[in-house]
């Protein structure tokens, strides 16, 4: 899907106040996958709010991320039910292996690493998520494996 | 008025103060740490906390309005628990370095702790681990010293209206940063220092280059020579815990002779030198149809400010190098020529009462053929620390005179230490220069004072003059939007960075109140007052150094040694 860009979002904002500043974060996230320095600022300009607001407003929540998606975008459910089943183990894992902390994306932009409170799929717990399609109980083990056969394919591919 | 009972006295407060408000003027001391005078409170850090009777949890006396008939106790068990539970917790989060601290015994929250009679450390935790930001050449910071009171953050915004820095992050990860955790050399940092001077504790300080002149004063190759500030002398004896308002111009000639340094200079000779090129700049884009209003470009700080979100008032900065570098360039140019040493062999030090002074000697536009006019920038109390650490007392010096060329200043030139000072200063030889007479009253009342704004309109050769001065940012902003909406009674504004000018720069003595800050400007203007010259254009030297030098303002040789440009900055991004 294309990208609207920042400057059709902002045009949709046209007399935006401070109180728009959330949506329209959301909005360009949506859009572009992360926050750049550019939307940020851009936004600072058309909200007239300065570029460190913005960034402690976006910093507050951790649904907002400053570095683009990878390719693999690995979502972890940190909610009770999957704390209580060991997530905090596959998410130790996780960092340990791709050396990220959550919110960051390797320097290849193969993999991104994320944490989420609940996905709503407790009986499935420890779930975690990559570009969509759910994996169910889950150990540091398994996420490894499948971290690895993603590294695989790409290496195939680059060759292929 | 409204009547309280406080600790078992009754007292009387106005309708609509605080608590906090009502107790201080009572003598009763409650201690506070995110608490800042003539700012909405925040009630961030609960230390002010007291006990209101009929109210079941304890009180913020910063935030709560006083109430008819309030029973307040200031000090009971619970109150001091509360207040000894909060400083054990910051404590607890806090490095154990003090003997190494910046602010060792400047320190609020080490004052708080002692006043508390803790001795032990009660709670074990995880430290915030984050690296001290040194990218800027003005101001450091240390995150793991902060106690996130906010007050920086609210200096920055609120007063200043740069917004550098900001609390990013959430709960016990939120820290105080930059617009993307950046360098604060990339961020939209003025350098000013405010926030340094309002920090509790050590997570802002000045980057000292002590050391740097410690070492090129013991270099016998290197000629050394020093320029203070017209604020510093009026602010260097509370280093040595003398009261506010005291001039030690002469003893501090003699201490920075012990110290070393070759020759000593003062800045309010080049700040004469300023008055000069700029009053002439006024009258010839006065009378030229030049660019209006005019505005003053002494204050490093506000120049990068306007660089970065008033570019469109670049073509209005008045064009004259601020004082410090006027002196640098004539010491790397003028003087090295008359003593006849190759500039590179001349360490030329400055003692200013600013951090912004440090960035200013760094710009590239400063350091002709590679050669720093300003090679190193110390404020106040840096200087203040040079001499307790060379075991010289400032009390028991004899006043010494600085040295020529560069000695002799009048009294307008030093005015440029207080808020107004450089407008009237400019008014006193811009008269003169448009009417070949003296300005009647010399004293111009209502540029003085600690107000933020102050204007006044004076006829010179029947031509109607708008002159307005402002003090800190915030200030600047709002008048600069009114220019912007189109208004234009103005000819001349002077702007300072720092709300009350230099005496109350980011380089000055720590801990001073408002009342302090007027007594530094007091004792600038009874200089003005007990002394003779006092128009800039009357100074023997200024006149000397056209006659040699400079042939007359705005000359080709003025223009390449006393004047500089601008740049737009792209700085809001980052």
């Amino acid at each position: 899907m294309a990208e609207t860009g920042i400057e059709t979002i902002l045009q949709e904002h046209p007399s935006a106040g401070r109180d728009s500043l959330i949506p329209i974060l959301q909005e360009i996230q949506e859009d572009q996958g992360y926050l750049s320095t550019e939307a940020v600022t851009r936004v600072g300009e058309h909200l007239n709010l300065p570029a460190s607001k913005i960034y402690g407003v976006a910093t507050f929540y951790n649904q907002f991320r400053f570095q683009p998606k990878g390719k693999y975008h690995i979502t972890i459910c940190r909610g009770t039910a999957c704390h209580v089943k060991g997530s905090g183990n596959v998410l130790d894992m996780a960092m340990k292996r791709l050396k990220l902390e959550p919110g960051q994306t390797t320097r290849d932009r193969l993999f991104s690493l994320e944490t989420v409170a609940c996905m709503g799929a407790c009986g499935l717990a420890p779930v975690v998520n990559i570009n969509g399609e759910f994996y169910a109980k889950i150990t540091p083990q398994k996420l490894a494996r499948i971290i690895e056969q993603f590294r695989e394919e790409e290496s195939t591919n680059a060759e292929g | 008025m409204i009547t309280l009972e406080v600790d078992g006295r009754t007292i009387e407060a106005k309708t609509g103060e605080t608590i906090l408000t009502a107790l201080k003027r009572e003598g009763i001391h409650v201690p506070t740490l995110c608490h800042m005078e003539g700012l909405p409170p925040t009630g961030a850090c609960r230390m002010c906390v007291v006990d209101i009777e009929g109210s079941p949890n304890l009180v913020p006396s910063c935030s709560q309005p006083v109430a008819e008939g309030m029973k307040i106790r200031t000090s009971t068990p619970r109150v001091l628990e509360a207040r000894r539970t909060i400083v054990q917790l910051l404590l607890s989060n806090h490095p154990n370095d003090c003997l190494y601290c910046t602010r060792n015994g400047k320190c609020d929250l080490q004052k708080l702790a002692q006043d508390m009679g803790l001795h032990q450390r009660l709670y074990r935790g995880t430290k915030t681990s984050k690296p001290m930001d040194v990218s800027s050449p003005a101001i450091y910071r240390d995150p793991e010293k902060c106690i996130l009171c906010g007050r920086c953050v609210r200096m920055c915004e609120e007063i200043q209206g740069v917004s550098a820095i900001d609390f990013i992050g959430r709960g016990s990860r939120a820290f105080i940063g930059t617009a993307f955790d950046g360098g604060l050399n990339v961020s939209t940092c003025v350098n000013c220092g405010q926030c340094i001077l309002v920090c509790p504790t050590g997570a802002l300080s000045e980057r000292s280059y002590v050391s740097e002149v410690i070492a090129a004063l013991a270099d016998p190759d290197k000629m050394v020579v020093v320029q203070h500030a017209p604020a510093v002398s009026v602010t260097l004896a509370e280093e040595f815990d003398i009261k506010p308002g005291v001039d030690v111009d002469g003893k501090m000639v003699a201490a920075m002779r012990r110290l070393g340094f070759d020759r000593v200079f003062d800045t309010s000779f080049s700040a004469d030198l300023t008055i000069m090129e700029e009053a002439s700049e006024l009258a010839q884009r006065i009378k030229t149809g030049g660019v209006l209003p005019m505005l003053t470009s002494c204050s490093p700080g506000w120049i990068k400010f306007a660089e970065q979100f008033y570019p469109d008032f670049i073509p209005n900065l008045s064009t004259c190098k601020s004082p410090q570098q006027m002196m640098g360039a004539l010491i790397k140019g003028f003087f090295a020529d008359r003593e006849k040493i190759d500039p590179a062999n001349i360490v030329s030090v400055s003692v200013m009462p600013c951090t912004a002074k440090k960035f200013e000697c760094g710009r590239p536009e400063m350091s002709p053929n590679n050669v720093a006019d300003v090679d190193y920038v110390l404020t106040t109390r840096e200087l203040g620390q040079m001499l307790h650490m060379y075991g010289i007392d400032l009390a028991t010096m004899h006043d010494e005179q600085a040295d020529t060329p560069f000695g002799e200043r009048s009294t307008a030139g030093k005015l440029f230490g207080a808020s107004g000072g450089v407008m009237e200063a400019a008014v006193r030889t811009a008269y003169f220069l448009l009417t070949g007479k003296e300005l009647e009253n010399l004293k111009l009342q209502a540029l003085r004072g600690l107000k933020g704004a102050k204007e006044i309109h004076i006829e010179i050769n029947g031509l109607e003059i708008g002159a307005a001065v402002v003090s800190g940012l915030g200030n600047a902003r709002k008048l600069l939007d009114q220019v912007r909406a189109g208004r234009d009674d103005l000819q001349f504004i002077e702007i300072m960075t720092c709300p009350g000018g230099c005496i109350n720069g980011g380089g000055q003595p720590l801990g001073a109140d408002l009342k302090a800050v007027r007594a530094r400007m007091k004792a600038l203007y009874k200089i003005d007052r007990e002394e003779h010259t006092r128009v800039s254009h009357k100074n023997k030297w200024i006149t000397r150094i056209y006659d040699e030098y400079l042939e007359h303002p705005l000359s080709h040789m003025s223009h390449r040694m006393l004047h500089t440009h601008y740049e737009k900055r792209d700085g809001l991004a980052l």
